[in-house]
């Protein structure tokens, strides 16, 4: 052995123990080389690791103490310099590497044991949040039951359908086992079974209201848990209440399960609870607009039907009017006629009489049918005024003739007085205005029994229009119209102020028996109420009371003629019914050795419109050859009826009684062109 | 010289007289209403007409009735025009008169037709002045500038 360098105690190299300390070292050497390569390998397998720089660091130290352990093997026996050098480079590197490891790890450590704290927290939490998961999906879960079991209590307003939904749904989401509706009994004190989930026909149960279990749920908006011993939850063991304070919904969970009852379930159930709600009262809002929509029908119905038959009455009624109109006036007539020319035959007294007695009595029923015929028309409105030109003082004087008889018989004055201003000619309803005047003033003479009548015709004011008793009467005056105002004044039995207001009503005569019209019908002031009404009048009468006479006024409404200029005869008239007014170009000569009467007749077929020659006697007559033979006819004064009978036999066409006038004459002529040309 | 409604209003009251003292009839009115525009003096020329007439047929009537033997029937038919033309015209007290006088006629009475001769005279006269006046009133009332008032 040379001496070397190495300091080593001089005993005997024991073989087995140099044997032991080579294979350690070599092992150890083996796995400080494999551990790094370990590392490495499984550091490359896992995708994250932030310390490969450590790990670097790491696999240095070991490899160098690998290195270190290996060159030890060569130290054992002699080695040269270059080991001895080698071995020192070996571990004065180990010995930094490792120094640095050693402080490089009192950083890393603490790291390392954090990430291991914060990986338990982060499975803690994901923990936690997967039990959430859980807890929402179910939520959803449910809220997606309530909006279907909803979409399907809303979709339909049939009450049952609503109700048998709502509990088919809830059993299903909530997985109950039972699930009843309680209602109120038509006596309000108890709750009634209505219906029921699984049992078919819920029978009979009744609850009392006032039970204490039943106040407590209706108490309160929310759902209440109630025990199973309680009597609304008498179908089976355990339940819930939900409730609206009209009806009890009881919830059974599965008997056999342990469920309790979840918050989020009991808002489920509220939640429902509120839309059934307002599902059943739309549904009876419903049922009742539904019902109203019925009667409506069946009122619109019957009243067509009624409408219809009224309008048939009204039809029947008025074609009943309209035959019984002619039907009714041609006979009557007939006999006015006939009883007139009776009235200038030969009669004795006696006979003259009868004969009289039975023109007064037709002339009264005629009267009396043109009445009822016009008042039914009148209150038609059918009834339409003929407006003519015609003479307004003629017709007074024509009124005054007509009334002159009567009143002279019975010893009564009568005046007539016409304001100065008042037009001559006026445009209105000639007919019914002598009709209105007729009527009152055959009243006051009717009435009278001594005294005077005096009618006094004025143009209104219009001041002197208002009457104090019609405040809504507001004549309207323009320049084509006036107010005509007449009154009549009688001394006459006056009227009592009980009568008065029943005046103008139709049918409705004074109550006293002496002031009862014995001929009258109680129509004639009603018809002139209803006339003088369609004229835009008014008319009333005052009295101051039983034996103190009474005053009539009315107004009416005409319109003036146009400016006629000192011309004295009326427009053109509408025609009347009897055929021709004028007889434009009638050739017409008058054979009369009269010479007055000549001139007299000419003018008035003048008046006429024919042509007219005049002959003072037959020998005159030109000769002429005329296809249709000249009319001839005679104008006598005879009024013996033989007279008539034998110029009619002697070849006459016509005759015609002496005074001749405009009327007679027209009449006449129209007759005779009529029955000619037919 | 009188306001035109004073004149029109002496015209109706003079006019009413005669129709209720029966010196004009209805007939009277008629001739009126045959006046117009075209004919604006009818009743005039046919009152004029009647005068002439009937002063011709008084004539007649004396003399036939003065004759030694009358002839009645003549006197009748004389008696007859009168009668229509006072008709005519509406001179209702003449038209009267000449009724009687036809039955005298008729019975050949010699004093009755004299008699009824002699009231004829009068009433016609009495008639004529009265329309004399009535026409009169009527230009005053037309020179006044009013119109003449109907009457009945």
């Amino acid at each position: 052995m040379d001496s070397c360098n190495c300091i080593e105690p001089q005993w005997p190299a024991d073989e087995l123990l140099m044997k032991y300390q080579y294979i350690s070292d070599f092992f150890i050497a083996l796995a400080y080389f494999s551990i790094p390569l370990e590392l490495i390998y499984f550091v490359k397998k896992s995708a994250v690791f932030p310390y490969r720089w450590v790990l670097v660091q790491f696999g240095a130290f070991i490899v160098l103490c690998g290195a270190t352990h290996l060159i030890n093997l060569w130290t054992f026996n002699a080695h040269t310099r270059t080991v001895a050098i080698v071995m020192t480079t070996a571990k004065v590197l180990t010995a930094a590497v490792s120094c640095a490891t050693a402080l490089m790890l009192v950083h890393i450590i603490p790291d390392l044991l954090s990430v291991k704290t914060r990986e338990l927290f982060l499975k803690n939490k994901a923990a936690q949040l997967d039990r959430e998961m859980g807890i929402i999906r179910t939520q959803e879960e449910t809220g997606r039951h309530v909006r279907m079991l909803t979409h399907e209590i809303r979709s339909t307003l049939n009450r049952h359908t609503i109700l048998k939904t709502t509990l088919v749904e809830l059993g299903r989401t909530l997985g109950l086992e039972e699930c009843a509706l309680w209602m109120p009994t038509r006596s309000g004190l108890e709750l009634q079974l209505s219906y029921t989930l699984r049992h078919q026909n819920p029978v009979g149960f009744t609850v009392p209201i006032q039970s204490p279990a039943i106040n407590q749920v209706f108490s309160t908006n929310r759902a209440v848990k109630i025990s199973p011993t309680s009597p609304v939850a008498r179908l089976r063991p355990a339940s819930e209440l939900s409730t609206k304070r009209y009806a009890l919904m009881v919830l059974m969970l599965p008997s056999d399960s342990a469920r309790q009852w979840h918050v989020h379930e009991l808002e489920l159930v509220e939640v429902v609870a509120d839309q059934v709600a307002v599902a059943l009262s739309h549904a009876a809002i419903l049922e009742e607009s539904m019902r109203a929509r019925d009667l409506l029908m069946e009122q619109n119905v019957a009243l067509d039907l009624a409408r219809r038959e009224a309008e048939t009455a009204v039809r029947a009624r008025n074609d009943f009017l309209a035959v019984m109109n002619h039907e009714m006036r041609t006979p009557m007539h007939a006999i006015i006629a006939l009883s007139s020319l009776l009235q200038e035959t030969d009669l004795t007294p006696e006979q003259r009489l009868m004969v009289e007695t039975i023109l007064k009595s037709s002339n009264l029923l005629a009267t009396l049918i043109n009445d009822v015929l016009d008042l039914s028309r009148l209150e038609d409105g059918s009834l339409e005024l003929d407006t003519t030109t015609f003479n307004l003082h003629a017709l007074f004087k024509e009124v005054l003739n007509l009334i002159r008889p009567v009143a002279s018989v019975k010893r009564l004055f009568v005046t007539l007085s016409l304001s100065s201003d008042l037009p001559e000619y006026a445009v209105g309803d000639e007919k019914r205005l002598m009709q209105i005047i007729l009527n009152i003033i055959g009243n006051a003479v009717k009435f009278s029994k001594e005294g005077s009548i005096s009618i006094s015709a004025i143009m209104a004011k219009p001041d002197s229009l208002r009457d104090p008793r019609a405040p809504d009467f507001f004549p309207l005056l323009s320049d084509n119209n006036f107010f005509l105002r007449v009154q009549v004044k009688d001394t006459g039995m006056g009227i009592s102020q009980q009568d008065m207001p029943k005046l103008f009503t139709k049918f409705a005569e004074s109550q006293s028996p002496a002031t009862r019209n014995p001929g009258g019908s109680g129509l004639g002031l009603a018809i002139c109420k209803r006339f003088v009404n369609l004229m835009e009048g008014n008319i009333w009468i005052e009295s101051e009371g039983l034996g103190k006479g009474s005053t009539a006024i009315f107004f009416v409404k005409l319109g003036f003629p146009g400016r006629l200029n000192g011309s004295r005869l009326p427009h053109m008239r509408v025609p009347a019914k009897l055929g021709q007014t004028k007889f434009p170009g009638l050739k017409v000569v008058v054979v009369d050795d009269n010479g007055v009467s000549r001139t007299a007749t000419k003018g008035l077929l003048v008046h006429l419109g024919c042509d007219v020659t005049t002959v003072s006697s037959v020998e005159k007559l030109p000769k002429r050859h005329e296809k249709p033979p000249p009319l001839i006819v005679g104008l006598t004064g005879n009024t013996d009826k033989a007279m008539k009978e034998s110029l009619l036999r002697a070849g006459m066409d016509g005759v015609v009684l002496k005074p001749v006038s405009v009327e007679k004459m027209r009449l006449a002529l129209s007759e005779l062109l009529e029955h000619n040309n037919t | 010289m009188a306001s035109v409604t004073q004149l029109q209003r002496q015209f109706i009251e003079y006019t009413t007289s005669l129709y209720n003292e029966g010196y004009l009839d209805d007939q009277f009115t008629q001739l009126q209403k045959l006046q117009d525009e075209s004919n604006p003096d009818f009743v005039v020329e046919v009152v004029s007409l009647f005068f002439e007439d009937s002063e011709k047929l008084l004539n007649n009537l004396a003399t036939a009735l003065q004759q030694k033997v009358v002839d009645y029937k003549q006197v009748d038919s004389h008696v007859h025009q009168f009668k229509g033309s006072s008709s005519s015209i509406g001179a209702q007290r003449v038209t009267n008169m000449c009724v009687h006088f036809r039955n005298f006629c008729e019975e050949k009475n010699l004093e009755g037709c004299l008699q009824c001769l002699q009231q004829a005279k009068h009433e016609y006269i009495l008639v004529r002045n009265k329309l004399e006046a009535l026409f009169r009133l009527e230009q005053q009332i037309l020179q006044a500038g009013g119109s003449i008032p109907m009457m009945e």
